[in-house]
């Protein structure tokens, strides 16, 4: 029932919804970075997240810090909220809040294949996940030797498994392959997410499916880009857009031929959305395309918090949290390495 | 008036006078003297670094030290509590260490037991394995031998089926022939090992899957928990064997133990060998045990003489931190090498300040002095309140409204009183009373010891309030004896009752009523009233007419206080236009009513009040003669109203047939003349619209070339200049936005008036529900179980009413209670003079540093 959230929506998630609001004033401010930026070495860091919400994980840490064990707690602070919200959820709420962990999972599952596929240490590679992408049989990963078995072995007992059906072949795994397993797996998982949104419906349905959308076609440029110049068919290519969003169908066919970053440019400006994100940089330049994106994608999560009675707000704050863990990263290796100039890059303000 | 000023002055009524220091210290003894300053704890320093981020102040190499200590304390006790010993604070061994004695000690320590720590982890790994592996040997052996008796019959099928499975898979059968096993003609083999009980059965399904189901499982519950050396916690363990055949299948399973976090040991096949290991094992494990014991017996011994030194060193550090963040919030002057410092202390505190500098400056042997002296300030102070513990509480129930003003009437002096009356006046029954008393008494009784320890959040609430739950009890009794109630039920404590039932078997008390025979009941309610016809609408209009008084009187103290305020802040405008038309308004409303209520008990008059009431205003010319109720009585009373009516025509300045309208107008225009007085006022001075700030404003022009004096830095020029209590605040006069204001405080007045004297009446619901409520418990409950013959049923019905009593009466209506007494002094009382918008006094000082972490 659309525009009657108001009436029901509070009986199961008011409470939560306060929870994650509450979490949101906690994320870092522009005054906090330009805070940050000033700082001369990662004791100074540390310092000033003490007075922050990422005080108590870092208290206990010995004073050589390093920008890993930085990144590894403020993951584990967002792993904790994460943990309390998904404890208190009911449905449809905690699936919803699953879904939001699966695009975590399928990075560790690429990250694990591939790791061993260059024969690193399994145990390292665990450490590298993101803990928001575990499963009990991860490790497994790999003693898999085909995507086939891959599948047989140990994802058919994860969500991930009906995302699976596009790319079951028994080809050994390559870098090629697998990165194509991610994006067809990344495109299942999204058109998965947006269905699901659309039978929650409402405010959830509406503003979730904007931020997809967004996130749909970001992956389909960032495919196109990426897959220049490699013997990637453009039939296979065109197979790894996601079926929804602002550039489908159209663009995507446009896309799908493009041969050089000034043609995307020239399929992607005729899409009102995407223009101001183009007109930031100059032809021919990829490098800053990912900021720009970052800045855009800030932009719509952060209004995502305007409306009330949706559970966009969850989704909106753990892709805004993963941004700040992303800037604090940033931020303490430009500190650590000394090149305080370039702090500003990279760095997204939230607020 | 001349009374009022001849008073003598009440030490609670007024924050204490507060003065805005400056502290020029040099280097060498600012830290000593801040310290000192916290021993005191009576001087609040304000932030005059506030743009600076943290890490950019003077002292942040400190606080960051400072910081690695505290981590290092942390480290020690959490090791403490895990090795589980128990340390006492050794008090008498106080030794006397600097910090970077401390710091050095610290580091010392926290090498040493970390060293102890990787090396009893070390061990405990390792017997940790062991202690696996013999797990493993024990049960892994048992299956294996039931596995070699069975071996004989299984073994055909076996072949039977990997010859068949192989086949499927396009293996040859030559690589199963180069690979027999001597000790297993199947050609199957096993691996052994040991896994997490929660992780079992995953590992299963995924052996099944990677070897296609080619396998044989085995598992046991190891029957010992094995600690888990990450966690340190003992976790239950599975010993598995499987049984496969091939190469393949055993690099898969390898590969699967390892990523399931198991760990194989061999286990030798024959029974002998596997006896031979398992005594070897069993030997290795009970000399580790011996040095993991010694090691041990160290750490805890290292630990324990930590542990007795670290409160002290804990104490230290914070006092340090704390000392060095306030440092941080002076302004250093790098030329002349001292620190700047401003901050608000108690006038009286400052002899004691004056002394505690010059001990530091002597004790830090510097050869300057520190300089300490007044500065002005238009900013108001914060506001001190020096209370005991009785007294805490009652101004921390008005804190929680609202920290009052600087030097503003202090509504806690009245709460102390009045808080706990209200209470009982909706509370009252001594039955009840006494229980709460009791309470109370324990509560104060072991006030030390429950002082020391942590209490849980309702504890905690009952021990802040327990000096407020006594006077309640005592005044609930009171009010109890008055309304004559224990449990509801009555007592003839003061004599014999004044009535009597018209015929000897009472039978007619509920349809007729009694008569009285002799003189009234000496104190309260009379005891026959009980039950009696009669007994509701006595009480109730008893106890609502008893709220009104109350509720009238509490207003009109209120207003009054308003008085003194603006008195002491010499306030002409504020007696003038607000405090007489508001002191007339009510009055000639409810303060008649009241005198009206005072009459008619006093005489036994039959009027109606109401009536008199509401024909004030809708007839005021109308003849009162009319009233019947109220022609009957004596002349002077007819007088008295007439006259009251009349005067209150007067301040209402014209007759009207709506009065309230008219009245609203006179009070606009009331306001009207205030702002005319007001534009006046800002047009000479042109500031702030209280002469309070007026006054200070004058004064610190006068006084700013002075302070300035004294610094005589070149560097510190007006725009630096730290202070920010300097920068005038010019507020911009607002004929409307006053007007507007004035306007909607004045109507609000109006309308409150009446709305507020009937929020009193609350007093008598509350204590009617209360009433009401033992009743029901007393009768419906003890009573009724009292009337059958069954012990199991007189019992059960005693324990219901007890715990009604004690949970729904003693708890909940005492909850309920309080809370209407919270409003009744936050709203209707407070609302008439408390502003409420000062900052509480938070004094640098050690002692509340200590209660804070606690």
């Amino acid at each position: 029932m659309y525009g009657f959230e108001a009436l029901t929506f509070n009986v199961h998630g008011g409470y939560l919804e306060a929870i994650v609001r509450g979490y949101r004033s906690g994320l870092l401010t522009a005054a906090d970075y330009n805070n940050l930026c000033q700082c001369e070495t990662l004791d100074d860091v540390k310092m000033h997240l003490s007075a922050t919400e990422y005080g108590p994980y870092l208290q206990n840490e010995p004073s050589p810090l390093h920008t890993t064990t930085i990144v590894e707690k403020c993951t584990l602070k967002l792993v904790d909220e994460y943990k309390h919200m998904l404890c208190q959820a009911t449905e449809p709420l905690s699936t919803f809040l699953e879904y939001i962990t699966y695009g975590y999972m399928i990075d560790n599952v690429v990250l694990i294949v591939t790791g061993t596929l260059h024969e690193r240490d399994v145990q390292e590679l665990l450490e590298k996940c993101h803990p928001l992408g575990m499963f009990d049989s991860i490790a497994t990963l790999a003693v898999a030797q085909n995507m086939r078995e891959l599948y047989r072995l140990v994802l058919v007992d994860t969500p991930l498994a009906p995302y699976f059906s596009e790319c079951i072949t028994s080809e050994d795994l390559d870098d090629m392959n697998i990165e194509i397993m991610r994006n067809t797996l990344y495109k299942a998982y999204l058109e998965d997410f947006y269905n699901f949104c659309q039978k929650l419906g409402g405010a959830t349905a509406e503003i979730m499916s904007d931020l997809l959308a967004f996130e749909a076609d970001r992956r389909a440029v960032n495919i196109t880009i990426n897959s220049i110049g490699t013997e990637l068919t453009r039939d296979d290519r065109r197979k790894l857009y996601s079926n929804f969003g602002l550039l489908y169908p159209y663009g995507h066919e446009e896309l799908a031929i493009c041969e050089d970053i000034d043609q995307v440019r020239g399929v992607m400006e005729k899409y009102p959305p995407y223009q101001s994100i183009f007109a930031k940089i100059s032809y021919g330049e990829s490098q800053m395309l990912d900021k720009a994106f970052y800045e855009e994608e800030v932009k719509r999560l952060c209004l995502a918090f305007e409306q009330q009675f949706h559970y966009a707000v969850f989704f909106a704050y753990m892709r805004l949290s993963e941004q700040e863990i992303r800037n604090l990263m940033w931020i303490s290796e430009c500190v650590a390495q000394n090149q305080k100039s370039r702090i500003h890059d990279s760095v997204v303000f939230i607020f | 008036m001349k009374f009022f000023d001849d008073l003598a002055p009440m030490d609670h009524f007024r924050s204490e006078d507060m003065s805005l220091v400056q502290l020029i210290m040099p280097v060498e003894s600012a830290q000593l003297a801040v310290s000192y300053l916290g021993e005191i704890g009576l001087l609040q320093f304000k932030d005059l670094n506030e743009e600076k981020s943290p890490f950019q102040r003077t002292f942040v190499n400190q606080v960051k030290r400072c910081g690695e200590m505290s981590r290092k304390l942390r480290f020690f006790a959490d090791q403490i509590s895990k090795a589980g010993v128990t340390t006492y604070p050794d008090s008498a061994s106080e030794e006397v260490i600097d910090l970077e004695q401390l710091e050095i000690r610290l580091s010392e320590h926290e090498v040493e037991l970390l060293e102890m720590n990787r090396n009893s982890e070390k061990l405990q790994q390792t017997y940790n394995e062991l202690l696996e592996f013999k797990l493993v040997l024990l049960k892994a052996g048992r299956f294996l031998g039931s596995a070699q008796n069975h071996a004989v019959m299984a073994e055909t099928e076996l072949v039977e089926n990997n010859y068949s499975m192989k086949d499927e898979d396009g293996l040859s059968l030559l690589e199963q022939s180069i690979q027999p096993e001597p000790s297993n003609m199947a050609g199957l083999r096993f691996i052994s090992g040991i896994i997490c009980q929660s992780k079992e059965l995953t590992f299963e399904r995924m052996l099944f899957r990677a070897t296609r189901g080619n396998m044989f499982f085995n598992q046991a519950p190891a029957g010992e928990q094995v600690m888990d050396p990450v966690s340190g916690e003992k976790v239950h363990k599975t010993v598995f064997v499987v049984f496969f055949s091939g190469e393949q299948a055993k690099s898969k399973i390898l590969k699967i133990c390892q990523a399931f976090g198991a760990s194989c040991y061999p286990v030798p096949e024959e029974n002998n060998k596997q006896k031979q290991l398992a005594h070897e094992v069993s030997l290795r494990l009970s000399e580790l045990e011996v040095t993991l014991d010694a090691g041990m017996r160290h750490r805890n011994k290292a630990l324990a003489s930590i542990g007795s030194q670290l409160w002290n060193w804990t104490i230290m550090v914070k006092k340090e931190k704390a000392v060095y963040d306030t440092l941080n919030m002076l302004n250093f002057d790098v030329t002349k090498k001292c620190l700047v410092g401003e901050g608000w202390c108690p006038t009286f505190a400052k002899p004691q300040i004056k002394e505690a500098l010059h001990h530091a400056t002597i004790h830090s042997n510097s050869q300057v002095g520190i300089i300490f002296h007044d500065m002005d300030s238009s900013e108001s102070p914060p506001t001190y309140f020096r209370t005991n513990r009785f007294t805490n509480a009652f101004q921390e129930i008005v804190d929680a409204y609202g920290v009052a003003r600087f030097q503003e009437a202090n509504p806690a002096v009245y709460s102390v009183i009045t808080f706990p009356f209200l209470f009982a006046v909706m509370f009252g029954d001594w039955g009840h009373g006494l229980c709460l008393l009791l309470g109370s008494l324990v509560l104060i009784l072991h006030e030390k010891k429950l002082g020391s320890q942590k209490l849980g959040s309702f504890m905690e609430m009952a021990y802040g309030g327990r000096y407020v739950l006594l006077l309640m009890a005592l005044f609930s009794i009171y009010c109890g004896l008055l309304y004559n109630e224990f449990f509801s039920v009555p007592f003839y404590i003061f004599g014999e009752s004044a009535y009597k039932c018209r015929n000897a078997d009472c039978s007619d008390v509920h349809t007729v009523g009694l008569i009285k025979y002799r003189d009234p009941y000496p104190f309260g309610v009379d005891p026959k009233w009980r039950g009696s016809r009669s007994e509701l609408p006595f009480l109730n209009s008893l106890k609502m007419k008893m709220s009104i008084l109350l509720g009238v009187s509490q207003m009109n103290l209120g207003i009054i206080l308003s008085y003194f305020d603006a008195k002491f802040h010499a306030n002409p405008l504020d007696i003038q236009y607000q405090f007489i038309p508001q002191m007339i308004f009510l009055n000639s409303l409810f303060g008649y009513l009241a005198l009206l209520i005072v009459i008619k008990w006093c005489t036994g008059s039959q009027a109606d009040l109401y009536h008199v009431m509401i024909y004030m205003f809708l007839e005021p010319f109308g003849n009162l003669g009319e009233n019947q109720l109220f022609w009957g009585q004596k002349e002077l009373q007819v007088t008295l109203c007439i006259h009251l009516l009349y005067r209150e025509m007067d301040v209402f300045s014209m007759c009207s047939t709506t009065e309230i309208l008219l009245l609203v107008l006179v009070i606009i225009e009331v306001c009207l003349i205030l702002y005319a007085d007001i534009i006046i006022d800002s047009g000479h001075s042109g500031s702030s619209l209280d002469a309070f700030s007026k006054t200070i404003y004058l004064e610190e022009t006068t006084d700013r070339g002075r302070t300035y004096g004294i610094l005589g830095t070149s560097e510190m020029d007006v725009d630096h200049e730290p202070d920010s209590a300097r920068h005038q605040h010019h507020e911009d006069f607002n004929f409307s936005e006053v007007f507007v204001h004035q306007m909607i405080h004045s109507i609000e007045f109006v309308l409150g008036a009446v709305s507020n004297t009937a929020s009193y009446l609350r007093l008598w619901a509350l204590s009617l529900a209360h009433s009401e409520l033992s009743t029901v418990f007393y009768e419906k409950l003890l009573l009724l179980a009292w009337g059958y013959d069954s012990i199991v049923i007189r019992i059960t019905g005693l324990v219901v009413f007890a715990f009604a009593t004690a949970f729904v009466l003693l708890m909940m209506e005492t909850l309920s209670a309080l809370l209407h007494a919270l409003r009744l002094h936050w709203v209707e009382f407070m609302g008439k003079f408390y502003h409420g918008d000062g900052y509480k006094f938070k004094p640098f000082s050690f002692k509340l540093l200590a209660d804070e972490e606690d």
